[in-house]
């Protein structure tokens, strides 16, 4: 269940499928920031036409809050089964909010090698943007306070959900 | 008691010894290594982690392949690093330890990886530093005397874990020279902490230190008992350079009655694997059939140990 004042997340994936049909290259690869963009990268690989092999990116080791607050408890292996030199990726994240986490990913593609574009697929765009960076395509435009989070869930059904808690929070 | 080795809010700040580190952290310690396993295999094998820190290697007794990985470790976080053979430098020219560390500290060091072959030298410094109140300074023990080696001790932990998924049910024999291994200290506690039922150490009577009941493991002197059943086969080397006095015969003596042939391997478990710390002495603890035959993970201990390593710096660092 979405929490109140949320958008429910399987409909605003939808949106975000028909919004990207039209227009993401049919060779794209997808990169899901982990751990909700990784689900999201899933669902879009199997739902939008043409082929677009998955991988996942943890961007921890590239954060620039290291130094303050460290290396986060889980840290997954990014996992990219192809070589993006030369080839277009869409970065898939759940939330887009200062966009400090997509300029990691970033950084972390390119120790990969040189992509010939990167774009960025996002389920909520919730403003509040520290750094020039924009999304392709947006699910849905969402406010929320300050000091909330807005967290992606995935069930053991497999569908998506939107709620939020409080900022710097376990998942924050 | 507070343990050195935790800051205020349980973060590991230095890594001095595993008896004492509480479980959750060594996982914590290996599920973090597991991605960086990974780094090694990419294109641009190095993360920013620790741009713009200084890591000093102190290695006061020499450790070719110990520094090397400690050395390749922080150079793919991306440190700065420094190796000082304090051997044949400052110490030979009367300094003190803790004189040296505070001229370390003077050029701005972020963190020390320490070899010295006093016990307990880490731990000193670890203490000196934070009676400076130079909390911000982190230490890693690699190796000291016949106390401890814990990143050793973690890359075989991770190794284990990697090759057998729980160390619960399992049987880890351990055999050579116990009494000179740090590394076999180390891995005890870490096997116990985790949970390991069954952990044997199998040696002669002067190899063994007499103390090694307390650490709760099963003590075999006949290589064929110990061996059998187990899972895990952790030869140690016999440290030559240790061994003061006739505790040993000769090494051909040893290797007729503990060297790990394909022979007595066939006692333990059919998917057993065999671990080396390394350097190894082919034909004294291990015949070379062993050594490179399909039990064999010890190349893989190596690669690991880099994995885990960068896993601690990065903790450290980030504590």
């Amino acid at each position: 269940m979405n929490a109140p004042g949320l958008p429910d997340a399987e409909g605003v994936l939808s949106t975000l499928v028909e919004r990207m049909s039209v227009e993401v290259d049919a060779d794209a690869l997808l990169v899901g920031i982990y751990s909700g963009g990784a689900w999201l990268a899933e669902r879009l690989g199997a739902a939008l036409p043409g082929e677009h092999p998955v991988g996942f990116i943890d961007v921890s080791f590239y954060r620039d809050d290291y130094a303050t607050k460290g290396l986060r408890a889980k840290v997954a292996s990014t996992a990219l089964p192809f070589d993006i030199a030369g080839r277009r990726l869409v970065l898939v994240d759940d939330v887009l909010y200062t966009g400090r986490s997509v300029r990691a990913a970033i950084n972390e593609l390119f120790d990969y090698g040189r992509p010939a574009s990167i774009e960025l697929a996002v389920l909520i765009d919730r403003g509040g943007r520290e750094l020039p960076i924009e999304a392709t395509w947006v699910g849905a435009r969402v406010a929320v306070a300050r000091d909330l989070s807005i967290v992606l869930d995935r069930g053991v059904d497999g569908r998506l959900a939107l709620s939020v808690e409080p900022a710097g929070g376990a998942r924050a | 008691m507070h343990s050195p080795q935790l800051n205020a809010a349980g973060e590991l700040t230095h890594l001095l010894t595993l008896e004492g580190l509480p479980a959750d952290v060594i996982v914590r310690i290996l599920d973090t290594a597991i991605p960086f396993v990974s780094i090694a295999e990419r294109d641009v094998k190095k993360v920013p982690l620790l741009r713009g820190k200084a890591v000093f290697n102190l290695f006061f007794e020499n450790s070719t392949r110990t520094r090397t990985t400690f050395e390749i470790a922080a150079k793919r976080l991306s440190a700065d690093v420094i190796n000082l053979n304090i051997g044949v430098s400052s110490t030979s020219k009367g300094e003190t330890l803790l004189d040296t560390i505070d001229n370390l500290v003077a050029m701005n060091a972020d963190m020390f990886v320490v070899r010295h072959a006093q016990s307990g030298a880490p731990h000193l410094i670890a203490q000196h530093l934070s009676a400076a109140r130079r909390d911000h300074i982190h230490v890693v023990n690699a190796g000291d005397g016949r106390h401890q080696h814990p990143t050793q001790g973690l890359l075989d932990l991770f190794t284990i874990r990697h090759y057998k998924k729980d160390f619960r049910g399992l049987t880890v024999a351990m055999v050579g020279d116990v009494l000179h291994s740090r590394v076999a200290r180390s891995l005890i506690h870490g096997l116990t902490t985790l949970g390991t039922p069954e952990v044997r150490v199998i040696a002669p009577k002067t190899l063994l230190p007499t103390s090694i009941a307390s650490l709760g493991v099963h003590v075999h002197y006949d290589m064929a008992e110990g061996l059998r059943g187990a899972d895990v086969v952790v030869m140690l080397r016999l440290q030559n350079e240790r061994m003061g006095g006739a505790m040993l015969p000769s090494a051909g003596e040893f290797f007729k009655h503990y060297g790990l042939t394909a022979e007595k391997l066939a006692l333990a478990k059919p998917d057993a694997i065999v671990m080396h710390p390394g350097p190894m002495n082919r034909g004294v603890e291990i015949e070379s059939t062993v050594a490179d035959g399909v039990h064999s993970v010890i190349l893989p201990q190596v690669t690991f140990g880099i994995a885990v390593r960068m896993a601690v710096m990065s903790m450290l660092a980030g504590a």
